[in-house]
């Protein structure tokens, strides 16, 4: 069935790869992008979307996130975790390797770029493992992996302990252009931490790890890259420290880049205390939709890790959407499951930085598009002529409430319940073909706008 | 709201020397008797009729105060359960002739938990009933023994007493209000 | 003021007027457990459910004691013999409780937190009976009152506080309590077992110190509350060894004599006398370790009459 033409009309269009930033149309045929400029014309039977007002960009790409399949398919699968990233304005997502099995044979990486084909309405990239079952020691067959479709390597959910290990794992990725990327916390230092160390966890009694678990495995990972001249990859940065070590090791030349989450931008440690705002906003002490790993830190981490993502010392943005269910959520707060459901409120979430000046849309933009290709070489995030349409439309001043039982991912688990949002998705297109439209009647977000 | 005086400190010390005269001769005497006084109000009647009895008697009767605050049967029908405060009986009530105290006499639930609540202390040998007005509208089968003044009353009124020692003045008062005032 | 909260969770959040209504109440109860008959009948007809977690003789029975003067029905859900055993989650358990029938649930938990998740589950209130390290609110309360009963007003006194206060939830709320009602306080311990982050607690400017050193903490004090120290911690990666403890943070006779004349020595047990707290001491002149749970039912009693006492709504015209 041939793709009907589309054409996005009157948009502000933004392309970082080309350093565009300016109103005009966008013309997809057959699946592709043909052209871009002012008053194009319109082929017989396109459909028009009118976009004034609003911003036409390339689609999201998300370095980080958990789709759950194979294994743990009641928390999330590929197909309900792409339903809510194109929700989300992503069109490429890349999944991280702790389901179950591990993702550290070809024959799980196989797996997952089937189901990716046959239930996913966007494009999922697979990781791979460091190693074998993620258990820190024996490195994965990283040659196979990688020729199986595997874009890097990652234990993340686990740190990557054994210094040996990683050393190894990054000279060995050298091979195959693909980097590591490490979920860096110390794990004696974090054994038993359920949040940050500081004012709020003695307050609440809480285990907890201070900021410097996490830069002292920064600290070692680059050293490690510049030693070795392997690729890392620097998952959710959430200490404001860990910024000057990235920042350092660029400096002296190691190929390092580093990412960031839109939650570890806009929240601190003190919502584990409870967050007393009116209606539904308002959050009960020990809540566990506030427990992330790394855990949310406070307002001077916030502020340098904005400064960061702003100077571009931290590259991109990475959702890390880690859906759990709720019987996983309602628990003890020590006992509870670790993560939050991002897909459908990243981007909002970052368009709050923009409202507030931190950094302006189109370094957002290049934030969450071509940066976090660079990362895993990828070829999208961009709306040169003759690529794949990947677009995301979106409303920049459009207000909106998060009702997470509304979300059409299978976690509900987001610290933002209740939350006003300005900013929203409108369309997602992928390949050409509409993946997510606002107006139409079972779009989610939809419900809650105009509150 | 109209307020009328219907007792002043001269009609209520007349009284109260009347009622300790009463209960001396009701009693034979006052060897075994104890007079225990009902917060609040009901406590500084007590004190006063003990002193006056010591002035005609050979001694003064031991007095006490008791809260009945715990012995409600209206708590659940609050929204905030009533302030408690000490109850403070430092004698054996076992065998003894108590005369309870309080001010205003209404629907006689106040006194129906001070029964109660004096059964948890001991057995009396009898327990009697002294105030100073009796307002009618008694939902439980109780008297009082010992009146200083029977005022017929309706509902929509409030009958106040005032005491020199908490209040700063002596006298009893009849309050009408727009609507039924509900007593103990 | 009345106590207008529906659960008791922790102190961080009272007033002074609240904690004093509490200390006020607890005087008529303590009159009432005097009596003959120490038996009101008050909440005939409530019934309370002991949901201990941990194991707990003091505490549990404290509050059964409690319920009972009250006129209160108790009923003992502990983790053992339960299908908490078999691994029913705590929220499920909740539900089934509530399911029952129960008017008040007292909840002690090693987990910080489940008494909120409780009462985010149940339409009861929930007494916090102490949750992991971060609260027990009815033992500072009845700190307070024990210490009350003595020296007469809280502000300006000086409180000094031994022990591993950062795993202990007794030192937290009483920290909240203390400070609340104007005292001074000195946390001292090892360092690496006094969360600095004590000091600095909203609201508390200033009257939170440390000091690691014992012999200067405990001079001027008015108050010494010894905390237990426990086994666990003498694994080698926490503290070194029992004896090297005691030699630095035992409270012994010099020690002591250091404080106020008649300052007052609180444990809330069991304690480990001859470790952190000398036995001489345990039970000499200026101990009141029994008086604190002699005051502990009638705090309880006080709480949970404060708590529990009302209605739904107004009554007929209320008074």
């Amino acid at each position: 069935m041939a793709i009907r033409d589309v054409l996005i009309r009157s948009g502000r269009v933004i392309d970082p790869a080309a350093n565009r930033d300016e109103i005009a149309d966008l013309l997809i045929r057959a699946g592709k992008i043909e052209a871009v400029g002012d008053s194009l014309g319109t082929p017989n039977g396109a459909e028009i979307i009118d976009a004034a007002g609003q911003v036409v960009a390339p689609g999201l790409v998300d370095p980080h996130c958990h789709l759950r399949q194979p294994g743990f398919e009641y928390k999330e699968t590929i197909g309900s975790g792409s339903l809510a990233a194109a929700a989300g304005g992503y069109t490429t997502i890349c999944s991280m390797a702790n389901t179950e099995p591990v993702a550290d044979a070809r024959a799980v990486i196989e797996t997952i770029l089937e189901v990716a084909e046959r239930d996913a309405v966007i494009r999922v990239l697979p990781l791979a493992s460091v190693t074998v079952g993620m258990q820190g020691r024996q490195l994965v067959q990283m040659g196979e992996l990688s020729d199986a479709g595997a874009i890097g390597f990652s234990d993340d959910g686990i740190p990557l302990s054994s210094t040996h290990t990683m050393r190894t794992a990054l000279e060995y990725a050298t091979r195959f252009g693909h980097p590591v990327a490490n979920h860096a916390e110390d794990a004696e230092l974090i054994a038993g931490a359920a949040m940050h160390e500081g004012l709020t966890s003695a307050r609440l009694g809480l285990p907890a790890a201070p900021r410097q678990a996490e830069e002292i495995m920064i600290g070692r990972d680059v050293l490690l890259s510049e030693l070795t001249g392997g690729s890392y990859y620097a998952l959710h940065l959430s200490s404001g420290g860990s910024v000057e070590l990235i920042r350092r090791a660029k400096e002296r030349g190691a190929p390092v880049r580093a990412e960031v989450t839109p939650h570890h931008l806009t929240l601190t440690d003190a919502i584990v205390g409870g967050r007393n705002e009116p209606d539904a906003a308002h959050l009960q002490p020990y809540d566990a939709d506030t427990k992330v790993n790394p855990p949310l830190r406070e307002q001077s981490d916030l502020d340098l890790l904005r400064e960061g993502l702003a100077s571009g010392v931290i590259d991109c943005v990475g959702s890390d959407h880690a859906p759990h269910a709720r019987h996983e959520k309602e628990v003890e707060y020590a006992q509870a499951a670790s993560g939050f459901s991002c897909f459908e409120t990243a981007f909002a979430t970052m368009l709050s930085l923009v409202h507030d000046g931190v950094l302006d849309l189109p370094t957002l933009i290049e934030r969450m598009t071509t940066a976090p290709c660079r990362v895993y070489g990828l070829p999208y995030g961009s709306l040169s002529n003759g690529v794949e349409a990947d677009i995301v439309i979106f409303d920049p001043d459009l207000e909106w409430t998060v009702d997470r039982e509304q979300f059409l991912s299978k976690g509900k688990n987001t610290p933002y319940h209740g939350l006003p949002m300005k900013g929203c998705v409108t369309r997602t297109i992928f390949g050409g073909v509409t993946v997510f439209d606002l107006a139409a009647a079972a779009a989610p977000i939809s419900g809650s706008v105009g509150d | 709201m109209t307020t009328r005086q219907i007792m002043n400190a001269d009609d209520m010390r007349r009284a109260l020397t009347r009622i300790a005269h009463e209960i001396v001769e009701q009693n034979a005497g006052s060897a075994d008797l104890v007079l225990i006084g009902m917060r609040t109000r009901g406590v500084p009647l007590a004190h006063r009729v003990a002193g006056i009895i010591s002035g005609f008697e050979s001694s003064t009767p031991p007095t006490g105060e008791l809260d009945v605050t715990m012995y409600r049967d209206d708590l659940g029908m609050k929204i905030q359960p009533p302030a408690v405060a000490p109850t403070d009986i430092p004698f054996p009530i076992e065998g003894k002739d108590v005369v309870l105290f309080d001010d205003v006499l209404y629907t006689g639930r106040t006194v129906r938990a001070a029964l109660d609540a004096l059964t948890d202390f001991g057995r009396p040998r009898s327990i009697q009933l002294g105030v100073m007005i009796d307002r009618g509208h008694r939902e439980l089968p109780i008297r009082a023994d010992y009146v200083g003044k029977n005022v017929p009353t309706s509902r929509n009124e409030d009958v106040k007493l005032l005491v020199e020692e908490l209040d700063g003045q002596d006298s009893v008062s009849v309050a009408t209000l727009d609507r039924p005032f509900r007593e103990g | 003021m009345p106590l207008t909260r529906r659960n008791l969770l922790d102190l961080d959040d009272f007033q002074r007027d609240e904690i004093s209504l509490i200390l006020d109440t607890s005087v008529s109860m303590t009159e009432i457990l005097s009596r003959q008959i120490p038996r009101v009948p008050t909440l005939r007809g409530t019934t309370i459910a002991n949901l201990f977690y941990e194991a707990s003789t003091r505490t549990r029975v404290s509050f059964e004691l409690a319920a009972r003067a009250l006129g209160a029905d108790v009923v003992n859900v502990t983790a053992s013999g339960s299908s908490v055993e078999k691994g029913e989650s705590l929220v499920d358990t909740l539900r089934t409780v509530q399911a029952l029938g129960v008017d008040v649930v007292v909840m002690r938990h090693h987990d910080a937190g489940a008494p909120y998740l409780a009462a985010s589950i149940l339409d009861c209130p929930v007494i916090n009976a102490g949750d992991g390290w971060h609260a027990h609110p009815s033992q500072a309360l009845l700190d307070l009152y024990t210490v009350r009963s003595h020296l007469g007003d809280l502000a300006g006194l000086k409180l000094v506080i031994v022990g591993d206060i950062m795993h202990s939830r007794v030192a937290r709320s009483n920290i909240w309590g203390f400070a609340r009602m104007g005292a001074r306080i000195t946390l001292c311990g090892p360092p690496q077992l006094v969360p600095r982050e004590l000091t600095q607690l909203p609201g508390t400017d200033g009257v939170i110190q440390m000091e690691p050193d014992f012999d200067l903490a405990v001079e001027d004090a008015d108050v010494v509350m010894v905390l237990r120290i426990q086994q666990e911690r003498m694994d080698g990666v926490h503290l070194p060894d029992l004896r090297e403890y005691a030699t630095l943070y035992a409270l012994t006779e010099d020690r002591l004599a250091r404080a106020r004349p008649g300052a007052l020595v609180m444990h809330p047990g069991p304690m480990n006398q001859g470790v952190e707290i000398s036995a001489a001491i345990a039970y000499g002149p200026n101990s009141v370790v029994e008086e604190q749970v002699t005051n502990g039912v009638a705090i309880r009693m006080a709480s949970v009459y404060l708590l529990v006492g009302g209605g739904e709504e107004a009554g007929a015209n209320g008074d």
